[in-house]
């Protein structure tokens, strides 16, 4: 089993290019192995603060801990993060199996462990039989999974999504939901998922933080209380919407604050 | 993907058969004396022409394409060597972007004696005109691909620490690909321009001066079997390029599908 990272934000201050403040001093921690959603209307600055976990911005105040070390772009740390973007963003002239071989190929892996790598990742994303189909002859739904194959070949410790379901239907959505907590389940990695669906966040994760419009604060930080093992029945059971109640509140009463 | 390819016969015979029926007018109208034949040739002197002039076409034909092949290729390995210089620096960009634009507004017809006295009068000249008139569609097409490379995928790359020139042939160079060849597209018609232009100025060798010296001569049917010729040329131009986004294309890009 791979251990999962901590991650520690302290007094974030993010400012978009244009001088609009996405983010104003904010604190969060999140323990090695937690699934925490991160729920918030949409330009409320979640995909940014999920760039500055990454490493792939730098905040202009404040600092983000990562295991206790400042949040770069070092060979260390790389090691163990993997970055799921909104779309797939596949390379469109590699097959399947080379795209999902691509963050060992760039990291200096030889060509021979990293197919088998690349070959057992696409395997557990259930793409066995289009190994070698080209990312223009797959459905939305598929490609997403190759980009979730891409982010899980290097074993990451902490898991980072940007809204990944967002574009697809409702019913492939859920499919990937299910498989995205099997693979949680199995390896405990550290999950950060920003998404804007209240059911998603309730079923995926363990915790829930709603953020506020931008300047983005915390307006709830909500321990999910449901069973570690969730199938799809779940959501129609009166505990889930139960847990969606709290969200959605927490979610009008954020929207509220900002505007005020 | 297509449920019904079409077939070579059904690619090849609309086009053949505007040829043969403009052909057919042509001869009509001659034959009709509309208009004199040493004004406009019958299509049947034309190929008469051809066939008699051959010994002297023949060799011109190869020695232009000889010509418009090295302009082209120079262009090609130049203009996406500058384009993938131009990107790797803003400043170098900045810097030199105005004097590729000279190259896309620069008469051949006035600079070519020019070339003649630097570079003489052999088959360089003409590579060299070749060259500066196809430089710069491959140029500006291939910096515009290299600088729309998607920017969540230079994160991607960030990430997993590839060094400049992983994200440089992994990345940009294939993604730019589709743009690269839509500037090769328009450079091979105009390397046969630019060799062709030269050759009547130069008057040495090729279809160029083989024009030029049936014009002289007032030889309309030589001159349109030279005219005839240099389009088949810009046409093989245009085989070879599409031939060669073909093979690189067709498995990932729409355009090739």
């Amino acid at each position: 089993m791979v251990p999962g990272r901590a991650v520690t934000l302290s007094r974030i201050q993010k400012t978009f290019p244009g001088g609009v403040q996405a983010i104003a001093g904010l604190d969060l921690h999140v323990a090695p192995g937690e699934f925490v959603a991160l729920l918030g209307p949409s330009g409320c600055g979640k995909s940014t603060l999920l760039r500055l976990v990454a490493g792939l911005d730098q905040p202009e105040g404040g600092q983000v801990l990562i295991d206790g070390q400042p949040a770069r772009l070092q060979s260390g740390q790389r090691q163990g993060l993997a970055f799921v973007f909104q779309d797939a963003h596949l390379l469109p002239w590699r097959d399947v199996l080379a795209n999902v071989a691509l963050p060992l190929e760039l990291m200096g892996v030889a060509a021979g462990p990293r197919r088998k790598a690349a070959g057992l990742a696409v395997e557990q994303v259930g793409l066995s039989d289009a190994m070698h189909r080209y990312p223009a002859q797959l459905s939305g739904g598929m490609r997403m999974r190759v980009s979730l194959a891409r982010a899980m070949v290097t074993n990451p410790q902490l898991l980072l999504l940007d809204e990944p379901f967002a574009a697809l239907d409702e019913i492939t959505r859920q499919g990937l939901d299910e498989q995205l907590r099997g693979l949680w389940l199995e390896r405990r990695m550290t999950i950060l998922f920003v998404t804007h669906a209240i059911a998603e966040a309730a079923f995926l994760a363990q915790r829930a933080l709603v953020l506020t419009r931008r300047p983005a604060r915390v307006v709830l930080d909500h321990t999910i209380d449901l069973p570690l093992q969730r199938s799809g029945s779940l959501r129609g059971t009166p505990q889930f919407a139960a847990q969606t109640a709290q969200l959605y509140e927490a979610l009008q009463r954020g929207d509220r604050d900002g505007t005020a | 993907m297509a449920t019904s390819r079409p077939s070579w016969l059904r690619l090849g015979l609309p086009p053949v058969a505007v040829f043969l029926a403009s052909m057919a007018i042509a001869q009509g109208i001659v034959e009709l004396k509309l208009v004199p034949a040493w004004l406009l040739p019958p299509p049947t002197r034309v190929l008469a022409a051809l066939w008699n002039q051959w010994s002297v076409l023949g060799p011109a034909l190869w020695f232009t394409t000889r010509a418009s092949l090295a302009g082209f290729a120079l262009s090609v390995l130049v203009g996406v060597g500058a384009a993938v210089l131009m990107v790797s620096s803003r400043w170098v960009q900045r810097a030199f972007y105005p004097y590729a634009v000279f190259f896309q507004t620069v008469p051949i017809i006035a600079i070519a004696p020019l070339l003649v006295i630097w570079f003489g009068w052999g088959m360089q000249t003409i590579i060299i005109a070749a060259f500066i008139v196809s430089i710069f569609p491959v140029l500006a097409n291939a910096l515009t691909g290299l600088l729309s490379t998607d920017p969540a995928l230079k994160d991607l790359f960030r990430l997993y620490g590839a060094s400049r020139w992983a994200t440089l042939f992994k990345l940009r160079l294939p993604a730019a690909l589709p743009s690269i060849m839509t500037g090769l597209r328009i450079a091979g018609g105009l390397a046969v321009i630019g060799a062709i232009v030269a050759e009547m100025v130069v008057g040495q060798s090729g279809l160029g001066a083989a024009l030029a010296e049936a014009r002289q001569r007032q030889n309309t049917d030589v001159v349109f079997a030279g005219v005839l010729l240099a389009a088949f040329l810009g046409l093989g131009f245009f085989a070879l390029v599409n031939l060669l986004a073909h093979l690189v294309l067709h498995r990932w890009h729409a355009s090739e599908q």
